[in-house]
């Protein structure tokens, strides 16, 4: 390995660790205060500079960790000190906080620049380019948020990060918070994104009980320190580390949008296309695995827990994968393939292949966001197209025929088809993301996704065999996406007349392509740059064995095989002879009640509401208007407290102790001060001699007193 | 010579009379003139024990005591006078608008 040679006083620019988080912030600051003015290409630049800066140092940490791989810690201030309690803000350097801000950085700076231009058609499309401003102002703080999320050196500050991006995802799906999908006027966006809050909330309400326990137990939440501790509380303390990793896969399941809490991030895709793509692919719903990634050397001390997180993983990945097949929107596609595709890294961190799962991490960050964009690029373009036709149709008719237009979704992919023809380079783009996320020899995919199936074949062959299956499902559902939008005849005049989008929007693509087709490179069987690269983190501690991803040829040759079956089918169905428009999908016939199971998400937002969201809000409504209202508010508060007072205050306090008690001392002392001075007024008599008498009187006394004392 | 005692018995009859003089009497120039009286035995009783304690101090008093005496009879006959012309009585219980 190279990294041996290199001489130890290789570049160090550990240091600049903490700009990853201030150059957002600068950006963001520099966009709300001086945005209104700039101008979109403006506010596009600086935000897009802010973040490729981060990536730049980003990079420079990646040659520093070359020469030194042993990393850094970088305190930037103390924050809590409470006793026990002493947690810093600082930043952590090793090689899998650096993997993790390459890819933010990286995929994020090259999604801004795609935003540039998609935010500059989509705030026309809606008709309130004011907002544009706010988008980049956003997006900045996503990247800020989460650059803390990987690069904190406790769980606290980690959780910061995990909490600011929660917020950013809610404050971007709903970013139209006054419209739908579709543009029209409804709260179903802001409804969307409350859904993506609140059932966060239940995930980071495990994370928070996991960060106590840690607490409790370890009397830090510093990484190092917690890692170090873990084998001896592990032996003490029976059940401890278990509660601790599987309060922490609540969290995950939260944020990574597992089961039982995935059902957020299909609803997320009410965002704008590159926060689908950045937030809810390549990032931040990657943070769960991160965490597990991190958290490796507790998680490899039970494995109760890996157990469980390998299985939550598995099923969701399949089951996240056979609700694709069935969907029409071209982002709930691939919204449900990256519950799928996150479904298979949490199996992969939770079986203990942490590196295959960071491997998958990283290419499916590059080929689900070009994915992402791309259908953007797809929805721009339909719309351009469904524009072009409605302005068409505008010029024969009169005014008002515009403002009836039919209500048109551009993302349902019912209403595309042939646009491999009039959008080429998407089309070319999107093949080259489906390919690498199919599994197809030799695009990303196959590496990263080959590499997790073969440690599932020796770790855990239930896994294996989910994930194997959810592999075909994935093949399957691109392709058919494939056929669907862009061969065949355009079913509807909106795709036929659909244009290409601009070289700002593409250009991004073709890196991300790039990537997309050349990442295996990273971790190529044998060669294994990325293994060995993320070793350097877990090596410090003794208790990991890391798996070398061996290449299992058997593995590799099944997969492929389900990839191109899938594909063969899809092209059965979908490729071979093209639909028209309103004609039912073909598998509907094939498959009947399970394809409408499937093409209803398998009814699980109605069963949450049925067994969940119903009976919570029918206690809320009996706790608000009962228990709150009735009994508090009505009888408890108005009846007994301040009723009872006035009784009081009535019966007692006015007669007794205000007009006898008070007044009646003040009366009093005014009348006893008048009658004293009537009674002495008296001796006043206004003889002189009666007062001499006095005073002769007590001269008489006091000399007596003197004389006799 | 005599005894003490003498002088200072004569100085406690004199100041007896006088001060029976001022709260029996009415008449505001008899009480003026018992007030002198008391001064007078006062004076009696300085001047005794100064001559009995071979101290000059008992009759430097008896001087001061007569320029008070003096200077109080200048105000007083004034005052007297004053009351005389409101009241045309010198009745002291006639002056009694002070009354509570």
């Amino acid at each position: 390995m190279v990294l041996s040679e290199i001489v130890t006083s290789g570049p160090d620019f550990f240091y600049l660790a903490p700009w990853v988080v201030f150059f957002p912030v600068i950006g963001l600051l520099i966009n709300i205060i001086f945005g209104g003015r700039m101008g979109e290409k403006a506010i596009g630049t600086v935000a897009s500079t802010a973040s490729g800066l981060t990536f730049v140092v980003a990079v420079l940490l990646v040659l520093s960790l070359r020469a030194h791989p042993e990393g850094a810690t970088i305190p930037l201030a103390e924050w809590i000190a409470i006793g026990d309690l002493q947690i810093d803000w600082a930043f952590r350097v090793d090689t899998l906080s650096v993997t993790m801000m390459m890819v933010v950085g990286g995929v994020g700076t090259l999604i801004h620049i795609y935003a540039i231009g998609y935010m500059h058609e989509d705030v026309r499309y809606k008709n309130d380019p004011g907002r544009y401003q706010r988008f980049f102002v956003f997006f900045n703080l996503f990247i800020a948020a989460m650059m803390i999320l990987v690069s904190g050196d406790n769980y606290l500050m980690l959780f910061v990060g995990w909490e600011g991006v929660g917020l950013c995802s809610y404050l971007l799906i709903g970013f139209w918070y006054d419209k739908d999908t579709l543009g029209r006027y409804s709260i179903d966006n802001a409804q969307a994104g409350k859904k993506a809050f609140i059932t966060n909330r239940i995930g980071d309400f495990g994370f928070l009980i996991a960060g106590f326990l840690m607490f409790w137990a370890f009397k830090s939440v510093q990484f190092d320190t917690v890692f170090e501790a873990a084998h001896h509380i592990a032996e003490t303390q029976t059940g401890m580390i278990l509660a601790i990793t599987l309060f922490m896969l609540l969290g995950v399941a939260g944020k990574s949008a597992q089961i039982p809490l995935f059902v957020w991030l299909p609803d997320a895709m009410a965002g704008p296309t590159p926060v689908s793509a950045l937030i809810h692919a390549a990032t931040m719903v990657t943070a769960g695995v991160y965490l597990v990634a991190r958290s490796a050397p507790l998680y490899t001390l039970v494995p109760a827990a890996q157990g469980t997180v390998a299985l939550v993983g598995g099923i969701t990945a399949l089951f996240a994968a056979t609700i694709a097949v069935g969907q029409y929107d071209i982002k709930k596609v691939l919204a449900y393939s990256t519950i799928s595709q996150l479904g298979f890294m949490v199996a992969a961190v939770g079986m203990g292949a942490f590196v295959a799962g960071m491997f998958h991490l990283v290419t499916h960050a590059f080929f689900k966001a070009l994915l992402f964009l791309s259908a953007g690029s797809v929805i721009l373009g339909v719309e351009r197209g469904h524009h072009h036709a409605a302005h068409g149709h505008h010029d024969e008719h009169d005014d008002h025929a515009h403002d009836h237009e039919e209500v048109f979704d551009p993302g349902d992919m019912r209403n595309m088809g042939g646009m491999r023809k009039t959008m080429p380079v998407t089309f070319w783009l999107y093949l080259s993301g489906t390919v690498a996320l199919a599994g197809i020899f030799p695009f990303a995919g196959f590496w990263s996704k080959d590499e997790i199936l073969a440690e599932a074949s020796a770790l855990n062959f239930t896994v294996y065999i989910l994930l194997a299956i959810a592999a075909f499902f994935t093949a399957f559902y691109m392709g058919r996406q494939i056929w669907m939008v862009f061969f065949g005849e355009p079913k509807h005049e909106a795709a036929e007349h659909a244009e290409e989008s601009p070289p700002v929007m593409t250009v991004p693509l073709m890196v991300l392509a790039a990537l997309s087709i050349l990442g295996g490179a990273l971790n190529l069987p044998g060669v294994g740059t990325f293994t060995h690269w993320l070793e350097h983190t877990y090596d410090k501690f003794s208790a990991m064995h890391l798996h070398h991803g061996e290449f299992n040829l058997t593995v590799a040759i099944t997969s492929t095989v389900l990839a191109l079956v899938a594909i063969g089918i899809s092209w059965m169905l979908y490729g071979r002879k093209p639909q028209t428009q309103g004609q039912p999908d073909p598998l509907k016939r094939i498959l009947g009640p399970i394809f409408t199971g499937m093409e209803n998400k398998w009814w699980i937002d109605e069963l949450y509401w049925a067994v969940i969201l119903n009976p919570y809000i029918v206690i809320a409504r009996f706790t608000a208007d009962v228990i709150d209202w009735r009994f508090w508010h009505d009888w408890f508060h108005d009846k007994v407290i301040a009723g009872s007072f006035q009784w009081f205050s009535r019966t007692f306090l006015d007669s007794w102790v205000d007009q006898r008690g008070i007044d009646g001392f003040a009366n009093g002392l005014a009348e006893g001060t008048k009658e004293l001075a009537q009674r002495l007024s008296g001796i006043q008599t206004g003889f002189v001699r009666n007062y001499a008498l006095s005073v002769f009187i007590g001269v008489v006394v006091i000399l007596g007193y003197l004389i006799l004392q | 010579m005599l005894p003490i005692s003498y002088y200072v018995g004569l100085s406690a009859i004199l100041f007896s009379i006088g001060a029976l003089g001022v709260l029996i009497r009415r008449n505001a120039i008899i009480i003026f003139m018992s007030i002198e009286l008391m001064l007078n035995a006062a004076n009696l009783a300085f001047v005794a024990f100064a001559r009995a304690h071979e101290a000059l101090s008992g009759q430097v008093f008896v001087f001061f005591v007569m320029t008070v005496a003096a200077a109080e009879v200048a105000v007083g006959l004034a005052l007297i006078v004053t009351i005389f012309r409101n009241k045309q009585s010198i009745d002291v219980d006639q002056m009694s608008s002070l009354k509570g």
